[in-house]
């Protein structure tokens, strides 16, 4: 199988005013097409840290990251944000759905940001009723329930099809029930368009769901191994 | 770019619930723009009208003014002008009696020769009473002065000694010589009754002109450009229309300086307004721009998002602004009426509004891209981590060049305004000082704050102190929106108190108020005595002996004129000198240089005392030689001493004072100053005079004084109306820059809340640091005025400067005030409600 994401000598510091604070300290992983793996740890340990790097959203201090092929670690922000676009979606703990945007306006938001704003309500409204939400279309963000929020971020998120999604504990502010939800629609989704998961996540239970457990410790991968799901 | 109307679409999206946020920023637009539109069509309104009154104003295409009549040689070159039509007109200043009220009046004497006005007309009632002045021998006298007296056509006035009946009522006046004549009523008497009445003698004021109609295919400037020298030589004007328009536009030159000043006021402030207000706006939009980049928008796109947004707003509110300041326009006539040099016709001036509109959309634009470019520093990354540290320590070109193509556009702006490179330099350099002063103040602030910390003292104190260094602290953009909104009013301020008190301090105290000209030497004594008859004072009777300069540092006058390295200015070579003789100085002189000659005998070098501003208009100096022709004899003399004159002293001041011993023989005419103690005693002494010495001239400075308040007053108003407009614009400021610090405080407020903090502990902290912000900018900002305007007055205005506290103290509680007002109004959620009620909405 393909390398989606690879992740070599990745090491990260912060300065901060006297010294220097490695966050990251050497991580070397790779991750392939359609795989589903979870990020555990300690608080501290860096699993946003690395979340971020890998997603593009921040750069490394030194080492490489290569997400669907492409050398991310180089890029600048704006060729990152071409392929966050095209290739990467995203799920937060706190939601991040645009106040001032109905539920179906942020659902349209990637594919219209890729210029294809023709097929983009249809496939918006579909997304939306798959998640249970067929009926909030129009809905503003506070007129939503936390749950229905992050129900409307993963539509979000998989409107551009993509081939990687990163959540930073998705379930982190929902319920038993409501997690439940969340995490079926997201496997459900992955198997469906084949999109590789990486989750990072303090609930053990969600971890053993996946197939692959990467624990971090101080800031190295302390561990790295398959559950038995699948 | 193909996929615009996306960004469109998603501009107004986004918009959608906020715009209200955006009220502000609109409104600090909406007054700069009135204000600007309003000053700038009141301007062209001005102009339009100016080459049509000048015409009229005039009455001729070519006028020869001085204050003797035109010399034979003159009166050649005059001849000279093709198929002319040509009058001539006499005006000079006595006083009247009314037999009819046993009133006197001062009053301005025109006497025309010829058909005069060749343009326009003299407005009398009856209709035709200008046309029959000539044969049937009456007078013409003003309307307002008629009504005052309540004098009819038929009744008499007794002019220099002879009683002249009254013809018609004067309802208008045209090409007036002399300035005085705003002071007094205009009454037209015929040349031959100006020969009955001899009022014309040695030493009185009297002002000639000539008047000229020339053909069309005949240049008047060209004209003028050949023969300027020649009239100018012997002190004699020529106007032609142009000088008459350049006359008028210089009349309200000073208005329109002072207006000037205000649209520069309104237009920074609300720029002022227009950044912070953005800024505040943006602040709210962090977060969204961040899930924008994470789901892959360029930095340019999301700043297009937002630019849209504020260019449509923007604009929305330049016309909503224009047409506020257009509708303001129709107004400012009314209140400018009686001040404004004629009655202007306001139009509607398209270019006005296009030139105000768009200076407004630049300068909006450029003050809102500051903010706005800061959008491409927005890392993705606060998805995830909500505080990333949001100030990267490289330095952002694109901001840098933003700042330097700001600073040239407000030069350029005050190019345009002031037409002057000195003073759009001086007024950039100025504000980019206070700017700068401001971001130090504020520097130097947090770091002392931080140095000096006050460990012991109470919790709340500490609380409110240190929320001025700690992170995301409003110390920066509180003390310099605030500090230079109060700079700016506050300099305006003083301006405004400075003009005013300038004047009005000449009739403050024991200032005499009366001046008589014209007394001959055998009325002096008799004058006198009719003076102390009615208890008054003679502060000052001086002797007057008109002389002109013939030659200098031993060259000839003519000698001088055609040399044209020579320092000396025309106006002092040429002026006919009113000179007096005395033996010591008086009270408002003080001696700067050489020693004062009180006294001379026949024989003896005779040394002069000249003033200091004459004397360097000459460019001679102590020792010099000076050699002047008194009425035929020439005497020489030499530059004794050089004084120094207040000019605020209502004393006749002699530019050039001999000793005594020299000009005793000569012909003379004296003056006397005196003080009346109230207007009644004014009346009465005045018909006394004007009774037994018809020749004599009295003014009645009280008189000019209201005149002066008169206009002061009107010029106050518009003074305060533009200023309410910059209040109004302040107060926007000090709004929107308090909005900012309301996000940032609320959320820590809140905590504090739910840990137990109690309602009056959190006011108290809010108190404490809205209250050191308030009073440190107010004050930077006062400090920065004191500079600023007394630069303003001393260099600009030539003002004297000296500071009145009282508005001062004012401006510096209210802005004080409302800051801690405002900033507690802000945090009324936190303080009212119980903390959970507040943790359940959403804050930030
Ligand atoms: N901007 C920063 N400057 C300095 N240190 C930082 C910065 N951001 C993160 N850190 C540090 O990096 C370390 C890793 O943080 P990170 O957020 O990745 O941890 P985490 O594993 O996600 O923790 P949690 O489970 O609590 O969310 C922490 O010790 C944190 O203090
Ligand atoms: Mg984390």
């Amino acid at each position: 199988m393909t390398k989606i994401l690879e992740v070599k000598n990745l090491i990260k510091t912060y300065k901060s005013i006297n010294k220097e604070l490695t966050v990251l300290d050497d991580i070397n992983f790779s991750i392939s097409e359609g795989e589903i793996v979870s990020i555990v740890g300690p608080s501290g340990s860096g699993k946003t840290t690395l979340l971020g790097l890998c997603a593009g959203l921040d750069t490394p201090t030194s080492g490489s990251i290569s997400l669907t092929g492409e050398l991310i670690s180089s890029m600048s922000e704006n060729q990152k944000a071409a392929v966050r676009n095209k290739n990467v979606g995203f799920i937060f703990q706190n939601f991040q759905l645009l106040p001032t945007l109905t539920a179906i306006e942020n659902v349209m938001i990637p594919l219209e940001l890729q210029g294809k704003p023709s097929g983009a309500r249809s496939k918006a409204k579909d997304l939306l009723g798959r998640v249970g939400l067929g009926d909030r279309l129009t809905h503003y963000p506070t007129q939503l329930s936390g749950g229905e929020q992050q129900r409307v971020s993963l539509a979000r998120a998989f409107s551009n099809n993509p081939k990687v999604l990163f959540a930073d504990e998705p379930t982190g502010n929902l319920d038993e029930d409501t997690s439940d939800i969340v995490e079926n629609l997201l496997f459900d989704l992955n198997k469906e368009q084949g999109t590789t998961l990486i989750i990072v996540t303090h609930d053990l239970d969600l971890a053993q769901k996946t197939q692959r457990v990467i624990r971090l410790k101080g800031g190295k991968v302390c561990r790295d191994q398959k559950t038995n799901q699948d | 770019m193909a996929n615009l109307k996306y960004f469109i679409t998603t501009a107004y999206r986004d918009s959608r619930k906020d715009r209200g946020k955006l009220a502000l920023f609109m409104s600090a637009i909406i007054l700069g723009i009135a204000a600007l539109v309003a000053i700038n069509s009141l301007n062209y309104n001005l102009v339009k009208d100016v080459d049509e009154q000048s015409k009229s104003l005039l009455g001729a295409d070519i006028s020869v003014t001085g204050n003797r009549p035109v010399t034979e040689q003159l009166q050649l070159l005059l001849d000279s002008i093709p198929g002319t039509e040509e009058a001539k007109e006499v005006e000079l200043f006595t006083m009247s009696y009314i037999a009819k009220t046993d009133d006197s009046q001062f009053i301005g004497v025109k006497s025309i020769d010829g058909n005069f006005p060749f343009y326009g007309k003299l407005l009398t009632e009856p209709v035709d009473a200008f046309d029959r002045q000539r044969d049937e021998q009456f007078i013409l006298v003003d309307h307002g002065m008629m009504l005052q007296f309540g004098l009819e056509v038929g009744d008499s006035l007794m002019i220099g000694g002879v009683d002249m009946a009254i013809g018609g009522r004067l309802k208008s006046s045209f090409g007036s010589i002399s300035a005085g004549s705003s002071f007094a009523p205009t009454v037209y008497i015929t040349p031959e009754q100006l020969e009955d009445s001899k009022l014309i003698q040695p030493g009185s004021l009297v002002d000639y002109a000539q008047h000229y109609k020339v053909p069309s295919n005949f240049d008047p400037n060209e004209w003028e450009d050949l023969h300027r020298e020649a009239f100018r030589n012997e002190s004699m004007r020529i106007t032609t229309i142009k000088d008459q328009r350049e006359n008028l536009e210089e009349a309200f030159s000073s208005l329109n300086y002072f207006l000037n000043i205000v649209a520069l006021v309104s237009l920074i402030l609300g720029c002022i307004g227009v950044a912070s207000s953005v800024m505040i706006y943006l602040k709210n939009k962090v977060s969204s721009i961040a899930i924008f980049r994470c789901l892959g928008m360029t930095d340019q796109q999301a700043f297009l998002i937002y630019f849209i947004q504020i260019l449509v707003l923007g604009l929305v509110s330049v016309v909503t602004g224009a047409i506020l300041g257009s509708s303001i326009q129709m107004l400012l006539p009314v209140i400018l009426k009686d001040f404004l040099p004629y009655e202007v016709d306001m139009d509607i001036s398209w270019q006005a509004i296009f030139e105000g509109a768009s200076i407004g959309v630049l300068i909006t634009m450029l003050f809102a891209l500051v903010p706005l470019v800061s959008i491409r520093n927005i890392t993705p990354l606060r998805t995830l981590r909500a505080s990333v540290d949001q100030t990267d320590h490289w330095i952002d070109w694109l901001k840098m060049v933003l700042y330097v193509v700001i600073v040239l556009s407000i030069f350029a702006f005050l190019f345009q305004l002031t037409d002057s490179l000195r003073e759009a330099l001086a007024f950039s350099i100025g504000l980019l000082v206070a700017f700068l002063v401001l971001f130090g103040v504020s520097k130097l602030v947090v770091w002392a704050v931080r140095r000096f910390f006050p460990t012991r003292w109470s919790f709340v104190f500490r609380q409110g102190l240190a929320n001025l260094y700690r992170p995301n602290n409003q110390t920066q953009t509180l003390i310099i929106s605030i500090g230079l909104g109060t700079a700016i009013l506050t300099t305006l301020f003083i301006i405004q108190g400075l003009l005013l008190e300038n004047v009005g301090s000449m009739d403050a105290g024991n200032q005499p108020n009366m001046i008589l000209f014209g007394i001959e030497r055998d009325q002096k004594d008799e004058i006198r005595t009719l003076t102390e008859d009615f208890d008054m004072p003679v502060i000052q009777q001086v002797p007057i002996v008109t002389m002109r300069l013939s030659g200098w540092q031993g060259r000839s006058k003519e000698d001088w004129m055609s040399d044209t390295t020579k320092i000396a200015s025309r106006w002092a070579i040429n002026r006919e000198a009113r000179v007096s003789f005395r033996d010591s100085l008086n009270a408002d002189e003080e001696l700067v240089e050489g020693i004062f000659t009180g006294e001379v005998t026949p024989g003896d070098s005779i040394f002069v005392s000249l003033a200091d501003n004459y004397a360097s208009s000459m460019g001679v100096s102590i020792g010099d030689e000076m050699v002047w022709n008194v009425q035929g004899a020439m005497i020489t003399t030499y530059v004794g001493s050089i004084r120094k004159i207040d000019f605020r002293s209502m004393q006749t001041r002699f530019f050039i004072l001999f000793p005594r011993g020299v000009l005793e023989k000569a012909p003379q005419f004296q003056v006397l100053v005196t003080k009346s103690p109230d207007t009644e005693t004014t009346a009465r002494y005045r018909s006394a005079v004007v009774k037994a010495f018809p020749n004599v001239s009295v003014i009645d400075l009280g008189m000019i004084l209201i005149t002066l308040n008169d206009i002061l007053t009107k010029v106050s108003y518009i003074i305060q109306f533009m200023a309410g407009f910059s209040i109004l614009t302040g107060m926007i400021v000090l709004i929107s820059s308090l909005s900012l610090s309301k996000y940032q405080r609320i959320k820590e407020s809140v905590l504090l809340r739910t840990l137990g903090a109690l309602r009056n502990q959190i006011i108290q902290i809010n108190f404490t640091e809205y209250f050191l912000l308030g009073s440190l900018s107010a004050l930077t900002g006062i400090v920065l005025a004191f500079v600023g305007s007394y630069f303003l007055a001393t260099q600009e205005l030539e003002l004297e400067f000296n500071i009145r506290w009282f508005p001062i103290n004012s401006i510096f509680f209210v802005v004080v005030f409302l800051t801690v007002l405002i900033g507690l109004f802000n945090s009324r959620d936190v303080i009212k409600k119980s903390p959970l009620e507040i943790l359940r909405k959403e804050v930030g």
